[in-house]
């Protein structure tokens, strides 16, 4: 059972939401991580439990001492133990989803890049400039970018698993999505929400240069207009 | 033949048979019993649990490798959509309604359903409604975006077809159903049960499925409303959800879940019943804390209510409330953890009898816990910004519906088999059963969590291979397979337990609720007299029950004069207060489902002079159905020697029929009030959102037909209570001054409607005008003309000082049209004027 971790970190393929390249999706690989060890020992004590309450022999109850037992069992196990873990879970877990948020960041200045999602299709402009890429999308590693999504047509989903979570792209409306990765590489997306007849091949590739080659990339776009 | 039947009590009880038996050869068709038409609504649901299997066996053979091309992305995605569709309301919502029509009045000591005519228009709507969705795939032209139809890709625009139209259409159309058992369900609990029954004496399972029809009665009806909306907006072009037109598809998400959510717990909640009712029998114990239970049942109903939001974390919700929506998610596992205490409690001070359908139960409470925990994690934003829309969810909410709804199922099929057949399931082929379905279940999702994880979306007709996806689905697969397989023993199993099992005797499990007290199997009428049961567990206390019910020993063992007579009871106590004649077989519900039929399906094909003739026709119907009712010479023509004492409730104030009144105007209410919230959402939400400075709608005619509605209501209730004070005096006349002033506030109301400069096909704003214009003219046109039924009804003598009950009925929906204009006519005029003038 513990080994089952250990054989599926840092694997699982180009969406593993397991292997993260940003700290979006550690927080939130190692949020599921956690709740995925104390859920198992949740279900195995209860599983374990019913097994031997079902087996054993109960004696002689009087209908007293089963009203005791009664108030013990759903006070201390209806009422404690989901409380407790309920605090425990939201305590651990909400600020796993601050570096998603696209608050100002501690130093310098989040880069903000557009993404507008089409059937199917996911069209990326960097404000400022005239570039326009298809399914593709350059972004400096080691810093904060802000994705300013929304759609052309249907509902869309813009997810890259391996930097943060997903965020809808829907009509009218515009999402902003913190993401960043920590190194430079490549990262895959999909779209999330389901679009019609090719939602299936509606994927992007997410480039994370250095800052110096992704400013100069920019930098030579403009030159180029 | 049953062991209750004697030679003494023979005779009497083959007259019961035939006062309450269902008509021979075709007239089958006209039953409108409870439990013929709970078992068609169960024998239905299966068939249409297994076309929904065969769907999702397509799916995986898809799935098994990658980059295959068996099924065309559209072909996979018609399969997906209707898989959801067709699991979800064609099997998991009718065949619990089904099982809770057949249990629920013999569970609480009575003959029937209160309203035995609206089962068999359930019955009807849901099969008709039922074919129509499932033959659009047959014709390759099924709603092909989803069950749960996220627009824009459901509008027309992105899906020109009909395919949307058929879901849209089509479902409303099986609402039908689950509306009627939900006010049926909910008035025969409160109003039929046994002498004595009060509230705490009720079999927990009761609870459970009181629980499911309030749920049913509050959260259907924004689903309702949110298709007529959508599908207004795709055959009339009102924009609704179409953002240029000032709508907005996120509307749609709110409305779809706010249906959505409760419906998770409509359906867990009758499974956890079943555990509830079968754990206390093979632990051969009484429920550890049942008012635990009970509360727990309450406190799941209300959170149930406040969590939609949890479905659309992702769509750009402001932050403080991806909190609280977070938080109050959560909230749901402690009275869930309540229940499932309670339930090792009983085993735990019990002996238990491991016989199969604790088998089930076991395999319940493995893969519904699995599922529960999973569900915590996706209530937590950040962890299901990861894995929503993706095969993790799909894993968790299998788990979550198979685990809380289909294990308990086949539990509680395995326990009250023999109630139907008279037999013994087996037990042989039957655990063979449930070890393939339990391991193929867990083989086939259990890995599919991290299939999810590792970034496979759900909805894809095919993927890549290489990316760590494929041996994760080629499981998957063949889990879902063994699984088929054992669906597939579990029906021989239950196929062959009709012919070779063995012969139960009255009460096999030893069961301490009444509907172990009826003959085996069950006849029309359950019991041939209805005793008194002051104690949850009657046939505990009393095991000669069976007995001496069938030999009428107790209440309303008469049957010479031929009606179909229950007790009505008191709501809380259980106290008797009347008797409910109830009607016989009739060809009304077959003749208004056809009609309904008619108008869905010339909607569906745009022939709209049809539909409206459809309408008519099935208006017409539903108009003759009120005619036969009270003392009319096809229900309870009056005699001389009727029963005083109690009386029948026709000769009373209040009976059944203004209990499910003031249900069903509860549900509308929350209809009007979901049209409310999309006025409202709309408005502050919506992001081009238009208003004109002036309020469209002329104020001197809307008001005045304000003021003659609030005079009619005025004078109908004067003259209802002088009828409670005994006075009928000018009552016919009172009748039709009130339909006349009615007439003229719809009139007024109509050309309110027509001379407005509304463009409802350009401003989502003058939609949900008209939408809302044309809800209270259809609330106005229906007060008046049950009000002018009921002047004639009068002056045939079909209501009178000793018939008043109908005027007393028809009291609430006339309060309910008074206030959804004055309501309606503050939310859509003044607010707006004085918003302007700030």
């Amino acid at each position: 059972m513990l080994g089952i971790p250990l054989l599926l970190s840092g694997c699982g393929g180009p969406f593993s939401t397991l292997d993260p390249g940003g700290p979006g999706a550690a927080g939130i690989a190692w949020l599921w991580w956690g709740m995925f060890g104390y859920a198992s020992v949740v279900l195995v004590g209860l599983v374990w439990l019913w097994l031997h309450a079902m087996r054993r022999d109960p004696g002689n109850i009087s209908d007293k001492q089963a009203q005791t037992l009664q108030n013990r069992w759903i006070f201390w196990g209806g009422l404690v133990l989901p409380s407790v873990s309920v605090s425990l879970i939201l305590a651990f877990g909400l600020p796993a989803g601050y570096p998603m948020l696209p608050t100002p960041p501690e130093e310098g200045e989040a880069v903000r890049i557009n993404v507008e999602g089409h059937q199917w299709r996911f069209e990326t402009s960097y404000p400022g400039t005239d570039i326009v890429l298809e399914n593709h999308m350059l972004i400096p590693a080691g810093v904060p970018i802000d994705v300013y999504l929304t759609s052309a047509d249907v509902i869309h989903s813009f997810w890259v698993p391996r930097l943060s979570g997903k965020q809808d792209m829907v009509p009218g409306h515009t999402n902003v999505l913190r993401i960043m990765a920590d190194e430079p590489g490549r990262f895959r997306g999909h779209c999330a929400e389901f679009c019609g007849l090719d939602h299936a091949h509606m994927k992007l590739v997410v480039e994370a240069l250095e800052p110096q080659e992704f400013d100069a990339w920019l930098e030579e776009s403009r030159t180029d207009e | 033949m049953s062991e209750l039947r004697t030679a003494e009590n023979r005779e009497r009880l083959e007259k019961f048979d035939r006062v309450w038996g269902n008509l021979p050869g075709w007239g089958q068709l006209a039953a409108v019993n409870h439990t013929s038409v709970g078992l068609r609504f169960v024998a239905t649901g299966i068939v249409f649990f297994l076309i929904g299997g065969v769907l999702a066996m397509l799916m995986r053979t898809q799935l098994a490798l990658p980059e295959q091309d068996i099924l065309s992305a559209n072909a996979y995605n018609q399969i997906f959509t209707m898989h959801g569709t067709v699991m979800m309301f064609l099997f998991a919502i009718p065949i619990l309604e089904g099982l809770a029509m057949y249990l629920i009045p013999k569970m609480i000591g009575t003959r029937d359903l209160v309203f035995p005519r609206i089962s068999a228009l359930g019955y009807y709507c849901y099969l008709f409604g039922g074919i129509i969705i499932t033959s659009s795939l047959i014709l390759n032209i099924a709603p092909a975006s989803g069950w749960f139809m996220y627009t824009p890709l459901s509008s027309s625009t992105f899906s020109p077809g009909m395919g949307s139209d058929f879901w849209l259409l089509g479902i409303t159309f099986v609402e039908i159903s689950a509306m009627a058992a939900g006010v049926e369900l909910v008035v025969s609990i409160l109003r039929t049960r046994a002498n004595g029954m009060s509230l705490s004496k009720m079999p927990i399972f009761c609870w459970y499925i009181l629980a499911m029809a309030l749920m049913i009665v509050f959260g259907f009806p924004p689903l309702i409303l949110g298709s007529i909306l959508l599908e207004l907006e795709r055959a009339a072009g009102m924009p609704f959800f179409e953002v240029a037109g000032g709508g907005d598809p996120l509307l749609w998400q709110h409305l779809f879940w706010l249906f959505g959510h409760p419906e998770v717990y409509i359906i867990f909640l009758p499974g956890a019943g079943i555990v509830s009712t079968l754990i206390p029998v093979f632990a051969q114990r009484p429920l550890v804390g049942y008012r635990w239970v009970v509360l727990a049942i309450i406190i799941t109903g209300f959170i149930s209510f406040g969590l939609w939001v949890h479905h659309m974390f992702t769509v750009g919700i402001p932050h403080l409330a991806l909190a609280f929506f977070s938080v109050a998610s959560m909230l749901v596992a402690i009275p869930t953890g309540i229940q499932i205490f309670a339930w090792i409690a009983t085993l735990w001070t019990g002996r238990v009898i491991f016989h199969l359908p604790m088998l089930w139960i076991f395999g319940f409470l493995v893969i519904f816990v699995a599922g529960g925990l999973t569900g915590v994690m996706l209530a937590l934003v950040p962890f299901d910004w990861q894995v929503h829309d993706t095969h993790f969810v799909v894993a968790h909410m299998h788990y979550v519906l198979v685990g809380g709804m289909l294990f308990p199922l086949i539990a509680g099929f395995y326990y009250w088999l023999p109630h139907v057949s008279g037999r013994m399931p087996s037990d042989k082929l039957g655990r063979w059963g449930f070890w393939l379905a339990f391991i193929g279940f867990n083989t086939t999702f259990l890995i599919m969590h991290l299939t999810g994880l590792f970034g496979m979306p759900r909805r894809v007709y095919t993927y890549e291979a290489g990316l760590g996806w494929d041996w994760l689905n080629m499981v998957s697969s063949i889990g879902g397979f063994v699984m088929a397989i054992g669906i597939a023993v579990i029906i021989l199993d239950v196929v062959l337990h009709f012919r070779f099992g063995r012969k139960a005797k009255q009460n096999p499990w030893n069961a301490d609720s009444l509907e172990w007290a009826v003959e085996m199997p069950v006849s029309a009428y359950n019991f041939a007299s209805l005793p008194d049961v002051p104690t949850r567990h009657p046939l505990y206390e009393n095991p000669d029950l069976p007995q001496s019910i069938a030999d009428g020993k107790h209440g309303l063992s008469e049957i010479g004069h031929g009606r179909r007579d229950i007790y009505g009871s008191d709501a809380v106590t259980g106290k008797i207060q009347e008797i409910i004649h109830l009607p016989s077989n009739s060809w009304l519900p077959l003749q208004a489902g056809l009609m309904l039929c008619v108008v869905c399906l010339s909607l569906l094909l745009k022939v709209y002079w049809v539909a409206l003739v459809g309408l008519a026709a099935a208006v017409f119907v539903l108009l003759r159905w009120s005619w036969h009712n009270g003392a009319h010479p096809r229900a309870t023509p009056v005699t001389a020697d009727e029963p005083t004492d109690p009386p029948l409730h026709s000769r009373t104030f209040s009976g059944p029929g203004l209990w499910g009144m003031v249900v069903s105007m509860m549900a509308n209410g929350t209809l009007y009030a979901s049209l409310l919230f999309g006025w409202f959402y709309l408005w502050t939400a919506s992001p081009q959102w238009q208003a004109p400075a002036d309020g469209p709608l002329p104020l001197t005619p809307l008001i005045g037909s304000g003021v003659l509605l609030s005079l009619a209501v005025l004078l109908y209730g004067r003259a209802v209570a002088r009828l409670r004070q005994g006075s009928i005096r000018h009552m016919q006349k009172v009748f039709w001054l009130v339909a006349a002033i009615g007439l003229v506030h719809v009139a007024l109301l109509l050309w309110v409607l027509l001379s407005a400069p509304l463009n409802p096909t350009l401003q989502a704003h003058d939609a949900v005008l008209t939408v809302m214009l044309i809800y209270l003219l259809i609330h106005g046109g229906l007060s008046t003309i049950a009000t002018a039924m009921q002047a004639m009804r009068v002056n045939i003598g079909y209501v009178s000082l000793q018939l008043p009950y109908e005027p007393v009925v028809l009291m609430p929906l006339w309060v309910y049209t008074l206030g959804i204009f004055w309501l309606g006519f503050a939310a859509f005029v003044l607010l707006p004027m004085g918003w302007g003038s700030l």
